[in-house]
């Protein structure tokens, strides 16, 4: 097994290492930068819990192998937002309860950043959309969706 | 009295990605553990050879059946077989290796030898007069003590006096309980010689019993921490159990913390699934609608192990019937053994299934006798003062009609009924819309006591710790007690956390199952917070010169009740508390009465309180591109009180995703026994794209016997959405009498002129 060097900016700060080819951009983050935020749920693409955004763009990391992701700009939930500075999709997951066991939250709230980033006004059809590759099991997406919908209001009422 | 909603108790640790599930834990020096499957339906063991994958680099133990101290967990399930395969999900080896690469390697490594035996793979297989009976010992494939008979009346009178008969029979398949979490444990040792296991795991008890069996050590000697668990619904029980077991093993075997985590695909194949049913049902009635027999033989396939149905069954027959009035009742409820995966608990514990044949049933006989759905079920409801099938008169006000017609008022379903019957036979679309109706015995019921137990603590700053028994496994419990803990102690709900179930610590509750989390296990948490209210009501009364009696508690003060004025802060009754050396942390115990239940007819009271819903679907099948789609559902409740309404929302959307995951699109496939679709590429579980519009409503509803006047949910919020949705089929000409809607039998059972009608399973409209 060879190891080759990855340079990455995770949540803004600069990692320069050695890793293994064969990982993942998932193992790295959760096995050599202890982000364990970042889940995996099925490991071939399907259920979004690995969701992170890359370069700007919400990909599944248990898809992307590590090196193919050299130079990239790395965002996890880590790095959205903290206890006491919340993103406003963070904070509007709390409010409409938007989760139960919470496994696929992180994954979710990506998926979501990804959208409004792009877009900061989606439709409902556009936000469904958005998170059809996020499986969760639990909520049936309904407080999800709402709350998606209300964080696009806070971020920019003035357009509403 | 429901106090605005405040956020979950775990939800901040969950957005911001700081909740340690337990694959997300690290121990300094642990190693993997991994577990080598037959992937045989049938088979014996002629032999293992280790010899290769003991020497591979990185391999620090592979142990076989015969390394352990026993071979089997409380069921006969084994942790690991030693001569015949019973499924594909059996384990011949377990490795533990420096990393997870060197185990697979090791487990590549070891070469079995199998004899391939003939399988059983269905129920008719398992019932077959010349069947091969699958464990020794016994005459037939029946699971053990599954049999639940419910004898009622006098069938052969009741079909006598009846003007038509119906005989019908429904199927349902394996549904995969698909929690995005899949399994994980880490086991480690403690200083003082004991075993601790962190896992993803919904009764930690059944763990402990579990990784005790599987070393020998005694009850005290074990110790099983939950972590966050990613999503059970009944589904990281036992299966939990075993994997708890191996790791635990293999923590003694090394010396080394031990990390098991399951990826999808081991998951699907080795975790119980729900039950398929076949349904065989006969319906006898007057020209007015009164049902006046009902026979039924309902046959779960248990699967290659008895984890479950010997208890469910008993749930199965209660709920047979439906929630009718019927003077003369046979049901006889048993499971079979076959060699595909073991059935097992899964959100609603047979009533999904049953409620879809049943209530099917309903409709269909309606359609027979010419009187509509509404009328049909009119004539039938029960009400308060009705027996029920198993004998039990009802106390408790029933609500079975009063949420039916709400939920039927809501949906518009009287108009679009009529409307959708004129529609053009040969318009593009056809649309339907159907109901079901359902109600659920809260709790255990006599299944089995209903006892619980939880520890309410007051820190000397005030701060509120509640632990209790039951596990949080996503619905909300944790939160749902902190309200009931704040309510009682007339504080605000802000200052109280809770701690998920460590065996170390809290008494052994029984198992978080049969949506009792609230409706129980509120109880002791009400009773603990109570007794330290009277302690802190004690030297309030002192210092207000009042009786304790007088006192009343809200928002953080204490006061008298006439004249609020005169109060105290709790914080400052409680550092008095600390300060005097009150007792300030409590174990609250819930013992419900005993319950008289004859097993041999099957009459009794079988549960103190039922939760009642009703679940109206609207389906549109586009003829020419043959997508099916559910429109829109509406859920009526009579769930009690509700205690978190956000909470409870929630569990109702995600009953309705999961509901119509089973009507349309879920269904576990095997080729030979063997699961061919182990992953979400090939099981399908429904995404936002598939969610219909959706409505909720609870009805007020007190008088009941749950933990603050709250009821069941959980289940409920599920239990009747396939049925209403195979209605609406109905109701759009198409009768399904076997669940997924949309499997290959449908077409091969179309007529010739429905064929091409409906091609896809998707519900997508994106
Ligand atoms: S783990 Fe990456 S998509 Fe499921
Ligand atoms: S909250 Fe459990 S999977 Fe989404």
């Amino acid at each position: 097994m060879a190891k080759k060097r990855l340079r990455l900016t995770v949540n803004g700060v600069l990692i320069d290492r050695e890793v293994e080819e064969s990982l993942r951009l998932l193992d790295v983050l959760r096995d050599e930068l202890f982000l364990t935020g970042t889940k995996e749920g099925c490991g071939i693409g399907e259920c979004g819990a690995c969701t992170v955004i890359l370069d700007g763009k919400a990909v599944n990391s248990c898809m992307v192998l590590a090196l193919s992701a050299d130079g990239g700009v790395v965002e996890t939930v880590e790095g959205l937002g903290s206890p006491d500075r919340l993103h406003p999709l963070q904070a509007s997951f709390l409010d409409h309860h938007a989760l139960q066991c919470g496994f696929c939250t992180p994954g979710m709230l990506m998926s979501a950043k990804a959208l409004l980033d792009e877009d900061p006004r989606p439709s409902e059809e556009e936000i469904k959309k958005a998170i059809a590759g996020n499986l969760c099991r639990c909520t049936g997406y309904v407080q999800i969706v709402e709350a998606i919908k209300d964080a696009a209001r806070r971020r920019s009422p003035s357009e509403v | 009295m429901t106090a605005p909603d405040t956020h979950r108790i775990d939800a901040l640790e969950k957005v911001t990605g700081q909740a340690k599930f337990a694959g997300d834990l690290r121990l300094p020096g642990q190693i993997a553990g991994k577990v080598l499957r037959c992937q045989q339906a049938h088979a014996r063991i002629r032999s293992v050879d280790i010899f290769t994958a003991i020497k591979a680099p990185g391999v620090l133990s592979v142990l076989l059946a015969d390394d352990l101290p026993a071979a089997s967990a409380w069921s006969t399930y084994p942790f690991l077989t030693k001569e015949r395969v019973l499924y594909q999900g059996d384990v011949v080896a377990l490795v533990a290796a420096e990393s997870e690469p060197a185990a697979e390697a090791a487990l590549a490594a070891i070469r079995v030898e199998y004899e391939l035996l003939p399988a059983v793979l269905s129920i008719e297989e398992a019932l077959r007069e010349d069947t091969i009976v699958l464990h020794p010992g016994r005459k037939d494939n029946w699971v053990d003590n599954s049999h639940w008979p419910v004898r009622k009346g006098n069938v052969e009178e009741g079909f006598a006096c009846s003007e038509i008969v119906l005989e019908r029979e429904y199927q349902t398949s394996h549904v995969e309980h698909a929690y995005i979490e899949p399994e994980a444990v880490l086991a480690t040792t403690g200083w003082d010689g004991s075993l601790i296991v962190y896992g993803a795991t919904q009764n930690p008890f059944n763990a402990r019993r579990a990784v005790a069996a599987a070393t020998g050590y005694s009850l005290g000697r074990v110790r099983v921490i939950q972590q966050p668990v990613g999503g059970s619904f009944g589904g990281k029980e036992e299966s939990m159990g075993l994997l708890a077991g191996r790791a635990a093993i293999l923590c003694l075997k090394t010396g080394r913390p031990v990390r098991m985590v399951y990826g999808r695909e081991e998951s699907i194949i080795e975790s119980a699934k729900r039950h398929p049913f076949r349904f065989r049902y006969k319906a006898g009635a007057r020209r007015d609608g009164r049902i006046m027999a009902l026979q039924a033989e309902l046959v779960d396939e248990g699967g290659a192990y008895n984890f479950q149905a010997q208890f469910m069954n008993w749930r199965a027959c209660v709920h047979a019937a439906g929630v009718y009035r019927i003077p003369h009742v046979k049901v006889d409820v048993y499971a079979v053994h076959t060699n595909r995966v073991f059935g097992g608990a899964m959100r609603g514990y047979s009533s999904p299934q049953i409620i879809f044949a049943q209530e099917s049933l309903m409709d269909e006989l309606a359609g027979e006798l010419g009187m509509s759905p509404l009328e049909l079920r009119r004539v039938n409801f029960l009400h308060e003062g009705d027996e029920t099938i198993t004998g039990q008169v009802l106390t408790e006000p029933v609500n079975a009609e009063k949420v039916t017609l709400r939920a039927l008022e809501l949906s518009d379903y009287l108009r679009k009924k009529v409307a959708y019957a004129e529609q053009d036979p040969d318009d593009q679309v056809r649309r339907g819309i159907g109901f079901a109706t359902s109600f659920r015995g809260c709790g255990l019921g006599a299944e089995a006591p209903d006892a619980t137990g939880a520890i309410v603590s007051v820190r000397e700053d005030g701060s509120i710790i509640v632990c209790s028994s039951l596990t949080d496994i996503g619905q909300g419990l944790q939160t749902a007690h902190a309200r009931l803990a704040g309510e009682e102690l007339g504080v605000c709900p802000e200052r109280i956390v809770s701690k998920t179930v460590d065996t170390g610590i809290v008494p052994d509750g029984g198992m978080t199952v049969a949506s009792r989390g609230t409706f129980s296990g509120g109880k002791p948490v009400v009773m603990a917070a109570a007794q330290i209210k009277k302690i802190l009501f004690a030297l309030a009364a002192k210092k207000l010169n009042s009786a304790p009696e007088d006192l009343n508690a809200a928002e953080d003060w204490i006061f008298v009740r006439q004249d609020p004025e005169r109060r105290v802060s709790f914080d400052e009754i409680v550092t008095a508390a600390f300060r005097n050396g009150c007792q300030l942390s409590v174990t609250g115990w819930f013992q419900p009465e005993p319950v008289a239940w004859d097993r041999s007819t099957g009459q009794g009271d079988a549960f103190s309180s039922y939760a009642y819903t009703c679940v109206v679907a609207e389906v549109e099948i586009d003829r020419i591109t043959g997508v099916a789609a559910v429109k829109r559902l509406v859920s009526v409740h009579d769930v009690g009180r509700v205690v978190h309404a956000g909470a409870a929302e929630g569990q109702v959307y995600g009953g309705m995703a999961m509901g119509l995951g089973m009507a349309l699109m879920e269904e576990i496939s095997f080729n030979k026994g063997l699961i061919t679709n182990d992953n979400f590429d090939k099981y399908m579980i429904p995404t936002a794209a598939d969610m219909p519009e959706a409505y909720l409503e609870f009805i007020p509803s007190d008088g009941n016997s749950g933990a603050g006047g709250a009821k069941s949910l959980g289940e409920a919020a599920l239990e009747a959405v396939p049925a209403a949705i195979a209605n609406a089929l109905a109701a759009a000409s198409y009768r399904i009498r076997s669940l997924p809607a949309f499997k290959e039998e449908f077409w091969a059972n179309l007529g010739e002129d429905q064929k091409g009608l409906v091609r896809t399973c998707s519900n997508s409209n994106l």
